[in-house]
Formats: C-alpha cells, structure tokens, sequence
C-alpha cells in the first residue's frame, strides 16, 4: 500500500513535469513572444552553464547570502517567535512589527538598506531576512499560542518542568506550523536573494538574468530563473523530509509538494 | 432512604482513613463561582465518584485537587501534606486523553517517566508491562491518530498506572468512548481497584456508571456549588461484576440519585 501510493505520487509528478514543460516546448515553439524560448534551447543553455562552470560560480555567489540569511531567519525567527508566542507581553510590543514587515513592499526598503549597510553581502542577507523571517516569526508564534491547554496540562501533571513543557509538548506541537512558516520563509528567500542580486549588485544568478538579458540571449536568462526555481524546490523536499524525519506522527498527509 | 447506606457521619468504623481531603474549597472564574466552601474526603483504596450535571464544578474540583489549578480559598491535603502543585502522589487521567499525537503509544506511556528523569531503557520496560496491562500489546509504535478512542483511553490509563502514583485522578474518562467499550472499561476498572492499592476519583455525570464503580458517591449540585450528599454502596463491592446491574441496591441507588438530580436537569 505505501509502496503503491509512492509509486502513484512518482507517477503524478513525472506526469506533471511532462504536461508542463511540454507546454513551454510548444509556447516556445509557437512563439507566444519573441523573447520566450523553447524548453530544449533553455535545457541546452543551461547544460552549456553546467559544463562551462559558469552556472557554479554564479550559485557560489548566490547562495553565500541566501544560505546566511536562511540560517539567521530560521533560527532568529523560531527563538523571536517562541518569546513572542509564550509571552503575552511581548505579543503586543513585537507582533505588530513583523506583520508590517511581511506587508511591507520590499523593493522600497532597498534603497534605503543600501544607504545603511551599502551594496555588499550585508545588504543582500538582509534582503533575505526581511523576506524569509516575519512569516517563520509569525508562524511560530501562532504554533505556540495554539498549543492545545490539555497538552499543556497534562505535562505539568506528569511533572514536567517549564523547560521540559517547551521542548517536549510545546515545540513539537506547534512543529507543523513552524515548519510551514520555514517553507514559505525559505520560498521568499529564495526571492529575497534573486530580487537583491537584481536590484542591488548584479552577481552570481542575478547577474547571468541580466546579463543574457541585456544581450538577448533568452534561453539561458530562462535556464538560469529554471535553475533557481529547481532549487528551491528541491531545497522545501529536504525541509520536508526533515520534518517527517523530526515528527513522524504529526505528519498525517498534509505536507506534500 | 434504604438501610444499605451511610450517610456523612454515621457508621464512619468501616470507613478507611482518608487519603486526599479537601477542606472548605472555594473557586471563582470572575464573577463565576464554581466552588464554594466545598468539604469532602477521599478513603484511602477506595474509588469516589464526583457526580452531578455538567458546569457544577467537578472539573474544576479534580484540578485543584491534581494542582493544576489553584483555589480561591481552602486546602487539599494528601496524605497530610498541603497540595501547592502536581506532584508524584497523583496522576491524571483525561477525558480527552490528552495524548501527544507526535509520539508513539511506547513513549506516550513512559511520557511521565520521561518528565521525571527515568533513563530511556528503564521507562520503556515499565511502559511495556502496563501497555499488556491495558491490553495494548502490539500496538507500542503505533500512533494516537491510529487508534480507536478507547484504544487511545487506555493509552491515558497506562500513562497514569506507569508513574505509580498513589492517588488516581479521573475525569470522565469513559465519556468519550462508545457505549460497549464503556462497559469493558468499567468492568476492568473494578478489578484495578480491587487489585490496586490506590484511591481512584473518578469524575462522571452518568448516574449508572457511578453506582456501578463507587465505593462512595459525592453529589455535587450547582448554583451554589456544593456537596448535597454522600452515598456509599453496601453490598455491591463483593458482587460478581456481571450481576451489580440486576442487583436491587444498585436500581435502588440509582433511583434515589435520580430523584435528588431530576429537580437539576432542565
Ligand atoms: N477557565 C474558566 N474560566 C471561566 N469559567 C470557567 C472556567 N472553567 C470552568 N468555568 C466555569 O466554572 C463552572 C464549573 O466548571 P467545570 O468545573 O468544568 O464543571 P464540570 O466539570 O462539573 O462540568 C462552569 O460554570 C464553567 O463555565
Ligand atoms: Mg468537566
């Protein structure tokens, strides 16, 4: 039975990946516009960048900040939350600044972060921060505030400390809910990293979409936007794998791709 | 009233010295008194019901008692020693079993062995033992979400039997179960106290129920809330459990807890 239901979600995703990109194929072939690729242009530009080395280097770039920032937001983000979440004092001073800074538009932050911290490394992973952290922030808050009093309960009946009640009853049980807020964190940094490549310096893949685009050389503009998107989504199965790995019996078929 | 019960105060010999005694409880939520000036005592080895209509405070009572909640005034004593918060004389169970749906009955079980420092091995072979007890066995790696609801009460109940606690604290365990898995429990749980040495209170709102299980039965009416009487079952402890519900004293009982509770039931 499990076997079969892997087998059928293989199944459903190769089917997908066929359907879609069998779309661009054809858009592109069409074409729907001039500057739209095929498919197979795309894939033999980016093998071209694979090869070359080129791709490589411009991901070693991209992902110094985006990993940086990723590591700061899940972490600052899970411990601003949890404070936020287990105090109700702290709810009211904090809370209102991370809904601001999920609705805020970013694009008009960035002038002035580049002001402040100018156009280098500290720029982008803050781009990444402001993108990634309010949502995990957000999240984990709610995770813990809606942690159900019983549960609550019954660990200071058996006996456990405040400690013991946070790290065995609260964490886990907000656990779903903190790591939805890690994926959609992580998805909007992915974001934040690409858009701080595309607006405050050019490097790495933020470079390659500007560059191929000022020299209209579109299919590899779009295997570099496909690259980062593989990325990603390779990057929230990992996540996903880890919370299986973390919580197996709270995982009951909700988190899939 | 029939012979075949003591009332408060009389015929108090046969009566077993009180494990947990609350003393002059009061409670208030705002402006909502769920308790007030509340007295009652619970005979050590035996099992006391709280039963009375729902809101009357019976919840509340068994919290105070577990330490979960404070009272607004008066004390609870166990074993002589002032409650000021849980402790290691008493295990709760839940009504709704209040099991952590993350981890897998084996650790649900050893769960209040695991809060009180017990080395991994040691606390899964206790939690082993009780899981049989409760006749879960086979099912240690399976989860909350995969078991029945009276699956998932035993589950609750070999959690509570495993830190071996004096006193036992139920609240309406079985309510949430089906009426045939209602019976089995109440069946098994007579031979838990007979075979235990451990004072139950037992919290219900089914009049049959806790005729069936008591030894002794505090009713409690609301509005003010209060302990309107104390009945405790003769000669029904010594029956064979298949025959308690033909038995005239228990139709008896049950008529006259009736008649005190109709007045109560809107
Ligand atoms: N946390 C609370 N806040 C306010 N009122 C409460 C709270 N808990 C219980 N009450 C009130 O106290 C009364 C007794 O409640 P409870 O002990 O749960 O009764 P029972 O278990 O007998 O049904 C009810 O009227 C209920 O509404
Ligand atoms: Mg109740």
């Amino acid at each position: 039975m499990p076997m079969l239901s892997i087998n059928r979600s293989l199944h459903l995703k190769i089917l997908s990946g066929i359907i879609v990109f069998g779309a661009w194929e054809i858009a592109g072939q069409i074409p729907v516009s001039f500057g739209f690729p095929t498919f197979f242009e795309s894939m033999a530009a980016l093998a071209d960048m694979v090869l070359d080395g080129s791709l490589l280097h411009a991901y070693s770039d991209t992902l110094r900040p985006l990993a940086i920032g990723l590591l700061i937001s899940a972490f600052a983000g899970i411990a601003i939350g949890l404070w936020i979440g287990l105090s109700s004092w702290f709810d009211w001073l904090f809370l209102p600044i991370f809904i601001v800074m999920q609705a805020a538009p970013l694009a008009a932050l960035i002038p002035l972060l580049v002001m402040v911290y100018g156009i280098g490394l500290t720029s982008k992973i803050f781009v990444v921060c402001i993108m990634a952290m309010p949502v995990i922030v957000l999240n984990t808050a709610g995770g813990v505030r809606n942690t159900p009093t019983n549960l609550k309960e019954m660990g200071r009946s058996f006996l456990g400390t405040e400690k013991d009640i946070i790290l065995k009853v609260i964490i886990p049980s907000a656990s779903p809910i903190i790591f939805s807020g890690l994926r959609l964190g992580a998805s909007a940094g992915f974001i934040g990293a690409i858009l701080s490549e595309l607006k405050i310096t050019p490097t790495g893949v933020g470079d390659i979409i500007t560059y191929s685009r000022s020299i209209a050389d579109y299919p590899s503009m779009y295997a570099a936007i496909f690259s980062i998107i593989v990325l990603a989504v390779v990057f929230l199965n990992l996540l996903e794998r880890l919370e299986k790995l973390l919580f197996e019996g709270n995982v009951r078929g909700y988190a899939s791709d | 009233m029939g012979t075949h019960q003591t009332r408060v105060g009389g015929d108090p010999s046969d009566i077993p010295a009180a494990a947990v005694s609350a003393r002059n409880i009061s409670k208030t939520y705002g402006d909502v008194e769920a308790l007030k000036n509340l007295t009652l005592e619970f005979p050590r080895g035996q099992l006391t019901s709280l039963l009375g209509p729902s809101g009357c405070g019976k919840t509340t009572l068994l919290k105070i008692i577990a330490g979960l909640l404070e009272p607004s005034s008066g004390e609870v004593e166990v074993n002589g020693i002032p409650v000021t918060g849980p402790g290691p004389d008493r295990a709760f169970v839940f009504q709704d079993f209040a099991l952590l749906p993350w981890a897998s009955v084996l650790r649900n079980v050893a769960f209040g062995l695991e809060l009180r420092g017990i080395g991994r091995s040691e606390r899964e072979g206790i939690a082993e033992r009780y899981i049989r007890n409760v006749g879960l066995a086979g099912f240690e790696k399976s989860f909350p979400h995969e078991l029945s609801g009276g699956m998932r009460q035993r589950v609750g109940l070999a959690r509570a039997l495993a830190v071996d606690s004096q006193v036992l604290l139920m609240d309406e365990p079985f309510s949430a179960v089906d009426e045939q898995t209602r019976r089995k429990f109440q069946e098994d749980l007579l031979g838990l106290v007979a075979e235990e040495n451990k004072t139950f209170l037992f919290v219900t709102h089914s009049i049959e129920e806790a005729v069936y299980v008591s030894d002794q039965i505090a009713i409690l009416l609301p509005r003010p809330s209060r302990v309107s009487e104390i009945i405790r079952p003769r000669g029904l402890r010594d029956k064979d459990v298949a025959d308690i519900r033909r038995d005239p004293e228990y139709l008896d009982i049950v008529d006259q807890i009736w008649a005190s509770l109709r007045f109560y039931v809107e």
